[in-house]
């Protein structure tokens, strides 16, 4: 405890750089006007002004996921709240470590409908990790110091920490982060031994094991990646990964068969559906993941390494739970399995994936002239940044399941996009924290004419801390993912898919005091990309894409990883069912 | 696997402002059941909740919940009752019978076999207290229905596990 009794708003300083965080994104207004006040007063903490509380979120969202710590928001009671409700959904979903501190009216009109006023932890509660309301002064560090304990131990999520305006004037004792401790919150991280050398004889076993990691990986931090990668090599086993696993192994690997599921390649759903153990690390069998689950890996015993037990035979039946962390699982791993390769005789496997493989399910035609094709945009994007330090954002939809198929990623923590909650808008300001972590590195938001439209207020953001963010937006005039659904499973009938009225994103740039250039031919794709790279600042390139274009191979709702639509000609021959008109 | 089964489980939770409606919310927004559920501080020294959940789902969605539940940060235990072993369950109930003469001797003697007791009376009613297990306090209800019942207040279930071992 420190002698002084200090205001409640210095309190929220102090425990904010004793917790060692150094940026916050936030955006002023009356109830926490005592926060910025102490803001004012120091040089300890930055602040980031966004243009929209979602953006804060997102942008904290994109901090925390390429540095691995805690991502910290700052908004005002009553809208600031409900403007931070989807970005806090997202980081729930996609487990980002998040502190969020909301302002509330004073104690005494609590309930009152006081201007301003929502029911912030009301409505927080089904979307965070956990939620606090400081009613008393006293409570305040101890709650700050926990709730970053919580955003970050165990399966990392958001926090919301409610702060009535008399608190934030009242004063009180600080207390350090090492006199909090979590009466009862305590994730089990290490894993049972006798499970983890179960795990590895199973492996040794199985002839056709397929290891499917995801964005647990990636939240466990390097060490983890690096081990599950060891695993994987030892094992001389295959290995696909989720949309929010990207870069937990090296996509140069020969052991790399892409991403898994509906978007996912045919290979890496094949080995899905025909692997004879199936061993999942830090993902949770998504539905985007899953197919149709009574026709899921229907021949594999399954493995599943996971530090949320809740996650564990929640939509499939497992044959092995391990909880713990993941990274500790893989060191456990490889302490106990042989040395690399020993009698693993994967030969057979292996020549049915490279069969498999041989499909080339990411064609795409490369004759038409005249014409951009999304995917080869972004396959200029990813030969034309090597040799930079790039971080890649993206919005949702099409253009993000073709930066998934065609950027790829060696490392961790370089690719951001919004995995569960599928929200559109997340690129942009997401790409903002990113740049805002690592002032020297490249940050592309890969986006699509629509998404990027969601949150395009942030370009002010951008202009006002001269970030130089590159939009790289692929626009086809169409929210692109509706829009093949809607050719999928609705007729053709593109029912308000089409944006008629869409800005001049080179006059939009420039109004922001950004860089902009249009291109509708692939001739000048190479020479595009290169001008934006050297170009100093933001950039939005705007790229004329394909219109018509649509994102293969695909696994229609409600059918298994053995009947994906591999293009347009399989897509005329299987319509989708009945059944899976409902699903999304 | 298919088949619908009733669990009582014992929650013990940090008697903190917005638990229960953790605890609630958790069960509307996920879609599971909620037969019955009652709480109070059991620890006041150190502010400990203990709340009684009676569901039904089935053997993969009891274990889903309880995971859930688990996972709650202000949740120090979850027991499952139904499987953790032999365990006593009640519920108390008040009961509000309206009637004059014959009716209301019969109403009376009832309850004396049921082993409720009279905790309020008029020339005209009774209030009668029944402790028991549901399907006891189902059927003193059905007993009732004829002889003029009017109202009916129920605490839902509270349960505890048989010998030493505790939560």
């Amino acid at each position: 405890m420190s002698a002084e009794p200090i205001s409640g708003a210095d309190i929220v300083i102090k425990a904010l750089v004793d917790q060692g965080v150094d940026v916050v994104f936030g955006y002023p207004g009356g109830a926490v006007l005592p926060i910025y006040d102490a803001l004012f007063k120091q040089n300890a903490l930055r602040h980031i002004l966004v243009r929209h509380e979602q953006g804060a979120v997102h942008a904290a969202e994109g901090y925390a996921r390429s540095t691995g710590r805690v991502g910290v928001v700052l908004v005002t009671s009553g809208p600031g709240a409900t403007n931070a409700v989807t970005g806090l959904t997202d980081a729930l979903m996609d487990s980002v470590p998040i502190v969020c501190l909301t302002g509330q009216v004073p104690t005494h009109l609590i309930g009152n409908d006081a201007f301003q006023e929502a029911d912030t932890t009301g409505i927080t509660r089904p979307c965070t990790k956990h939620n606090y309301l400081v009613k008393d002064v006293r409570d305040l560090s101890r709650m700050i110091h926990e709730a970053f304990y919580v955003a970050k131990s165990g399966r990392p999520g958001p926090v919301v920490i409610d702060l009535p305006k008399d608190v934030l004037f009242a004063l009180g004792p600080y207390s350090h982060p090492e006199d909090a401790r979590h009466k009862s919150y305590r994730p089990q991280v290490i894993p049972d031994q006798a499970r983890v050398a179960q795990a590895v004889e199973m492996i040794t076993a199985a002839k056709k094991p397929l290891f499917y990691g995801g964005g647990g990986l990636i939240n466990s931090g390097a060490e983890a990646c690096a081990g599950f990668t060891e695993v994987v090599r030892r094992t001389d086993a295959p290995c696909t990964l989720t949309l929010m696993g990207l870069g937990a192994f090296p996509a140069a690997d020969p052991h790399f068969l892409g991403m898994v599921g509906m978007h996912g390649t045919y290979e890496a759903n094949m080995a899905m559906h025909d692997c004879d153990l199936l061993i999942a690390v830090g993902a949770r069998f998504d539905d985007r993941v899953t197919g149709r689950l009574n026709a899921f890996s229907p021949g594999s015993k399954k493995i599943h390494i996971d530090i949320d037990p809740s996650s564990i035979n929640k939509n499939v039946r497992v044959d092995l739970p391990i909880v713990g962390d993941v990274g500790q699982v893989m060191a456990a791993m490889l302490e106990t399995s042989p040395r690399a390769g020993a009698g693993l005789d994967r030969s057979e496997w292996w020549r049915h994936i490279e069969e498999w493989r041989a499909q080339d399910c990411l064609r795409y035609d490369r004759s038409c002239r005249g014409v951009i094709k999304p995917q080869y945009a972004i396959e200029r994007l990813y030969a034309l940044t090597r040799g930079h330090d790039v971080y890649v954002t993206t919005e949702v939809g099409q253009h993000q399941m073709w930066a998934a198929q065609f950027f790829k990623f060696d490392k961790p923590h370089h690719w951001m996009t919004s995995g569960g909650l599928g929200t559109m808008g997340y690129g942009l300001p997401a790409a903002i924290g990113v740049q805002i972590a690592h002032p020297e590195a490249l940050v592309v938001d890969i986006a699509g004419e629509a998404s990027i439209l969601m949150n395009i207020q942030e370009m002010s953001t951008v202009a006002q801390y001269r970030l130089p963010v590159k939009l790289f937006i692929l626009n086809n005039q169409y929210m692109g993912m509706v829009r093949q659904w809607q050719e999928l499973l609705h007729g053709g009938r593109y029912s308000e898919s089409y944006t008629a009225a869409l800005p001049d994103f080179v006059k939009l740039a420039e109004a922001f005091g950004a860089n902009g250039r249009r291109i509708e031919n692939p001739a000048e794709m190479d020479d595009a990309i290169s001008w934006m790279l050297k170009t100093p600042g933001a950039v939005i390139l705007d790229v004329a894409v394909d219109p018509k274009e649509n994102c293969f191979p695909m696994i229609p709702s409600g059918a298994a990883h053995n009947e994906m639509l591999l293009g347009p000609k399989d897509e005329a021959e299987q319509p989708v069912s009945e059944e899976g008109m409902v699903l999304v | 696997m298919n088949g619908l089964e009733r669990h009582t489980i014992a929650v013990l939770v940090d008697n903190e402002p917005g638990i229960l409606a953790r605890v609630v919310g958790l069960f509307s927004g996920r879609g599971y059941n909620i037969e019955s559920l009652t709480v109070a501080e059991v620890d006041r020294r150190n502010s400990l909740s203990r709340i009684t959940i009676v569901t039904s789902g089935t053997r993969m969605i009891i274990e889903q919940i309880k995971a859930q539940l688990q996972r709650l940060v202000p949740v120090h235990k979850v027991l499952d009752l139904t499987d953790e072993g032999p365990f006593v369950e009640r519920e108390m109930m008040l009961i509000k019978v309206e009637g004059k003469g014959d009716v209301r001797i019969e109403a009376l003697r009832l309850a004396d076999i049921f082993r409720a007791r009279v905790v309020d009376s008029t020339i005209e009613s009774f209030v009668f207290e029944l402790t028991g297990s549901a399907e006891k306090l189902n059927a003193f209800i059905a007993l009732m229905e004829p002889l003029g019942l009017v109202e009916i207040s129920r605490t839902g279930a509270v349960a505890i596990s048989r010998g030493t071992t505790s939560l």
